[in-house]
């Protein structure tokens, strides 16, 4: 049977698999449909300096394969994931990373600064690519020179790996990703949700209570796929690919196109044994085409 | 409770009128039990524009024969496809999932108020109340006569009140304008359309009455991950799909 075990840069995970932030609670959720042990890692929940309540409702809107989302980060604050949520996560038998949000440089250093002391968690996901907020988040994300700016505050105070998850709402993602690269992160991931809005043309209003919200699913694969490609060709730091994966052929795309490891997201919410599903398919498929390890694939595009 | 996702099997689907349809689903295994005021999650992966489960009440266990009854509105792409299953198809379910109807441990008076495809859980309720040797009064209401349903079901566990918006069947108007209100009962349970439940919420508090109401909202995951469901409570933004769909009114921020 074909290796999966994945180094992102020191940081080993047993196979190549993540769930992605928002889309996977805190892992329990899902202990009734599969063994979550199972699963590389486990990105928790957007968590931020200080509680958020989130945007008001409707939150969601279906589209055509996939959905846009406003949720806004409802979170109950890093003291209370270190205090209630943080000792259940520790019991899980695989690498669980906390999705760091902020709405200025100042939080995501606090924040970053707390969870570096949780043994347990041996990486960090900043997120400085949230649609759904206001302040901060997306904006971070979107500017080369702010993304460095916070990327590097960061680095600072926190020692272990540091993921920054970047914004597909920009012009030239190769250009953010380099910064975070300059600023010391560790990897990145991509992409959070694209910029969307639907309409209800009887009441002529927005469906979402914010108008607009962060599109996923099937429908923005493509785009993540072209981005993963031209991210990995423009950084030596690895690359988690994420972006409408469904099944262990859409993850193998993006192991194609540059990605060492992938995450999982909307797909969690059609069917929540995915994950292992995905697992299992990519080992089939690099079993049947007689590769030994899940490296071997990476990058291997034939263009 | 432990949550499933299985295929089940399609046993029935009877049209019930031109909007409503009642689909019977069994297992090869003998299905969990499920509390009143439970959904499930339907996968529709045979129609190409929809993308998301559908969550749906659910309106009766049989354990006779070991089936899962749905009561289901056709309202759009989803539920339109739901209307064609024929017998023996598979259909991916998600359930039990959700908190229930607190049904009571003592004798007392209920009443059970549903509108619409809101009475769909309440037949479930109906049955549990009987183990519980409670017998409850039924108030359901609806449009038009045609739009009256599972009459003869929901008869098997309570007395049975009705009123139609036109007048084709019982008494004439909304559920809370109904003579049988003018009665004292301890516990109300109420589902169905937003306005009829604020209507009902108003009449209980009123008259000091513990009331439950079963509520909705757009859903991705059904199993409390996405934070796309919540609700305002005087405890904050809570997920109908785990924290309810049944809340007790008190705890909802409902301007009435
Ligand atoms: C906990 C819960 C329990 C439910 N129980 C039942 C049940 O027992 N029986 C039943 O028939 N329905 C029930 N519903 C509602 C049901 O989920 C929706 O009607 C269904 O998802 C519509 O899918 P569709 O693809 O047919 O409609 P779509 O094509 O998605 O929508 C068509 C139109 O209907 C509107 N619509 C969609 N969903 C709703 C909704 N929830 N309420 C009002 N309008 C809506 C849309 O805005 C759109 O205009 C329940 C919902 C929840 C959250
Ligand atoms: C309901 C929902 C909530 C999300 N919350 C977060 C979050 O808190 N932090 C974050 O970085 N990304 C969040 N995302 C984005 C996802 O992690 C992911 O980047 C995006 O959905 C694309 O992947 P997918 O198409 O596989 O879902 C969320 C997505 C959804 C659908
Ligand atoms: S539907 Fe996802 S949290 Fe309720």
């Amino acid at each position: 049977m074909a290796d999966l075990t994945t180094m992102l840069g020191s940081l080993q995970l047993k196979n190549p698999v993540m769930t992605a932030s928002g889309t996977f609670g805190y892992g329990d959720e899902f202990a009734d449909f599969i063994d979550i042990a199972a699963i590389g890692g486990i990105i928790v929940k957007g968590t931020t300096l200080h509680h958020r309540e989130g945007n008001a409702y409707p939150r969601m809107a279906e589209t055509a394969s996939g959905m846009i989302n406003a949720v806004g980060l409802q979170n109950k604050g890093v003291d209370y994931f270190i205090e209630h949520i943080y000792p259940k996560t520790s019991a899980i038998d695989t690498a669980v990373l906390v999705n760091v949000s902020g709405s200025t440089i100042d939080d995501y250093v606090a924040t970053a600064e707390k969870i570096a002391d949780l043994e347990h968690i041996p990486a960090i996901e900043l997120n400085i690519s949230c649609p759904n907020v206001k302040q901060g988040g997306m904006a971070f994300g979107t500017c080369a020179a702010s993304a460095y700016e916070v990327v590097d505050a960061v680095r600072k105070v926190y020692p272990k790996h540091l993921m920054v998850k970047l914004s597909p709402n920009v012009t030239d993602i190769t250009e953010i990703a380099r910064a975070a690269e300059g600023a010391g992160a560790d990897s990145v991931s991509l992409i959070n949700t694209l910029l969307g809005m639907a309409i209800n043309a009887n009441t002529r209003k927005p469906v979402l209570s914010t108008v607009t919200g962060g599109l996923s699913g099937p429908c923005v694969k493509p785009i993540a796929l072209r981005m993963v490609w031209q991210v990995s060709r423009a950084v030596s730091i690895p690359v988690v690919g994420l972006g409408g994966i469904m099944n262990a052929t859409d993850a193998i795309e993006f192991f194609l196109a540059g990605a060492t490891a992938i995450q999982i997201g909307t797909a969690n919410f059609i069917d929540p044994t995915t994950t292992v599903k995905v697992i299992d398919g990519i080992t089939s498929y690099l079993d049947a085409n007689g590769y030994k390890s899940i490296t071997d694939i990476i990058g291997k595009l034939e263009v | 409770m432990k949550k499933y996702m299985s295929d089940l099997i399609v046993t029935a689907n009877t049209p019930l009128n031109n909007q409503y349809f009642l689909l019977k689903l069994t297992s090869k295994e003998t299905l969990p039990a499920m509390l009143p005021g439970q959904f499930v999650e339907v996968l529709i992966d045979d129609c190409s524009n929809v993308f998301l489960r559908r969550p749906l009440s659910v309106h009766f266990v049989d354990k006779t024969s070991n089936e899962l009854w749905l009561l289901v509105q056709r309202i759009g792409k989803g539920t339109e496809k739901m209307s064609t299953w024929q017998a023996g198809q598979l259909v991916n379910v998600l359930y039990p999932l959700g908190n229930s109807f607190s049904v009571p441990e003592k004798q007392s008076s209920v009443l059970l108020i549903g509108g619409g495809v809101g009475v769909a859980p309440l037949l479930l309720l109906g049955d549990y109340l009987k183990n519980k040797a409670i017998v409850p009064v039924f108030l359901l209401g609806a449009r038009s006569k045609s739009d009256l349903l599972m009459l003869e079901e929901f008869a098997k566990y309570g007395t049975v009140y009705t009123t139609t918006e036109d007048g084709t069947y019982g008494e004439k108007g909304f559920v809370t304008q109904h003579s049988i209100l003018q009665q004292k009962f301890d516990k109300i349970y109420t589902c169905g359309p937003t306005p009829m439940m604020k209507a009902v919420a108003a009449y209980s508090l009123k008259n000091n009455i513990s009331c439950e109401a079963s509520l909705e909202n757009t859903m991705a995951c059904g199993i409390g991950v996405c934070l796309c469901c919540v609700q305002d409570t005087t405890d904050g933004h809570r997920c109908v799909c785990t924290d309810g769909p049944v809340f007790n009114i008190k705890d909802l921020k409902w301007q009435i």
